[in-house]
């Protein structure tokens, strides 16, 4: 076990210092890849803090179309199953599995919905906020 | 490339062309992109008997071994063709070469591009009213280009026989599977989606490419020119007013669909009345969704370039999570949910 800060609060201190330090000491193309840094940290940040149970929902909404399989634990195994699964499941997308009038399709676009929106809520929760704003 | 040589070069070239002595001046480096350098430059011309003329010019000159996608005599064509058809564009002046390096002038003009700032800032209020009336008839002049058998020939184009929606999906497609590291279900929904909506075949014309805030010249009166020639062809022109009202340029904007300033009933409007040609809003979904998936393979396609090691640079590695949103907006506009 590592002693404190956490990874968490180290981002957050290198977060910071570009963003309160870095930015305002910069102009032009450096200031604009200094926020675009600091931001990334940020992403980051979110990303750890939600991956588990984005690849949680992900894996279930995949075993929902495919058919079920166990959850592989180990982070890189688990990276690389999720892949083949969606590899898999666009093959089935191409092939017309789930083109209009199929059965299958509502809960085609709801997973992939729910994916997306995963995903945007780390990488950029205000266009996801835009759209729930207005219902 | 320096002032000196620049005007060296360039000063005899001009006098040709401009039929008169010409004096440069303020020779300066002005940001360029990946593919070329970028020369303000100023120009006095003296003719016998008449008043001197000053032109604010600036020269474009391409890198050695640049990707580019027209040269510099082609990208000097295509802005003489539209100025000639009416569009809004810089002046063309002339294309040559200097130590080996092509390049062409234009005329420098002043004003904004930066599409977060046309979108927010209260001083540009005024021309923000007057822009989607002015882009509407900026895109029926450059649609009214002829484009026929030997004009503008170096354009990209449908095969003869090919439909151009069919001849679209399928390079954009071919494209995706080059460029793509991870598997992506929205964009081959997406892909499907296209294939099942094709719009029938239409006018066949100059298309910009992207035609956009942010590629475009604003004064405070509105429009001044449009900019960003290299993704031009010739296709439907329905695609240009799709790829206007993709959400990635509403600057934060999400409910004017025409760019963050407009809505999409404004624009239609302006445009029909401006080309004579009718807009069936299903055809501009159909350019949307494709513009969308287009905008979504060039975000992988830059950050391929990170991926890749060829261009290390963390605007690069962030483009490439911005991808989702093309993949949101895909959704909400397959399943009718788009503001």
């Amino acid at each position: 076990m590592q002693d404190r800060p956490t990874i968490d609060e180290l981002l957050e201190a290198v977060r910071r210092f570009l963003a309160d330090e870095v930015v305002p000491a910069t102009d032009g193309r450096r200031q604009f890849l200094a926020r675009v840094a600091a931001n990334a940290l940020d992403l980051v940040r979110r990303e750890l803090a939600t991956e588990a149970a984005h690849a949680e929902r992900e894996w279930r909404g995949l075993d929902a179309l495919l058919g079920p399989e166990p959850m592989p634990r180990e982070r890189a195994e688990l990276a690389a199953a999720v892949r083949r699964r969606n590899q898999a499941l666009c093959k089935r997308i191409r092939a017309g599995a789930y083109d209009a009038g199929s059965s299958e399709r509502a809960a085609l676009l709801a997973h992939v919905r729910a994916t997306v929106h995963d995903k945007l809520e780390v990488t950029n929760r205000a266009y996801v906020d835009a759209d729930a704003k207005r219902g | 490339m320096d002032p000196a040589r620049i005007t060296a070069a360039l000063g005899p070239l001009l006098e040709r062309e401009l039929g008169g002595a010409v004096t440069l001046s303020g020779v300066r480096s002005m940001t360029g992109g990946a593919a070329r350098e970028a020369w303000a430059l100023d120009a006095t011309v003296s003719r016998a008997g008449r008043a001197d003329e000053r032109l604010a010019l600036v020269l474009l000159l391409f890198r050695p071994g640049g990707q580019r996608a027209f040269s510099a005599h082609d990208e000097l064509r295509l802005l003489q063709a539209t100025s000639a058809a009416g569009a809004p564009v810089p002046r063309p002046v002339l294309a040559g070469e200097v130590e080996g390096r092509s390049f062409y002038v234009m005329e420098r003009l002043e004003g904004e591009t930066i599409g977060r700032r046309l979108v927010r800032d209260e001083r540009w209020t005024k021309a923000r009213a007057a822009l989607p009336a002015q882009l509407a008839r900026a895109l029926a002049a450059i649609h009214r280009v002829p484009v026929g058998a030997g004009e503008l020939g170096f354009l990209p184009r449908p095969a003869p026989g090919v439909p151009v929606a069919t001849s679209e999906i399928d390079r954009l497609e071919e494209l995706y599977r080059q460029v793509t590291v991870e598997p992506h279900p929205a964009f081959e929904i997406a892909l499907r989606w296209l294939r099942a909506h094709q719009p029938p075949p239409g006018d066949v014309t100059l298309v910009h490419g992207d035609f956009r805030i942010g590629n475009v010249m604003v004064g405070e009166e509105g429009l001044r020119a449009v900019l960003d020639w290299e993704l031009a062809h010739v296709g439907d022109p329905l695609e240009d007013v799709g790829w206007l009202c993709v959400r990635s340029w509403r600057f934060g904007a999400d409910h004017l669909p025409l760019g963050g300033i407009g809505t999409r009933e404004e624009l239609f409007r302006a445009y029909a009345e401006a080309s004579g040609r009718e807009v069936d809003p299903e055809v501009v979904r159909f350019w949307e969704v494709y513009g969308n998936l287009r905008w979504g393979v060039f975000t992988l396609l830059q950050a391929r370039a990170f991926l890749d090691g060829v261009v290390p640079s963390v605007e690069l590695a962030s483009i490439g999570r911005r991808t989702a949103e093309t993949e949101w907006e895909l959704l909400n506009l397959i399943e009718g949910r788009a503001f």
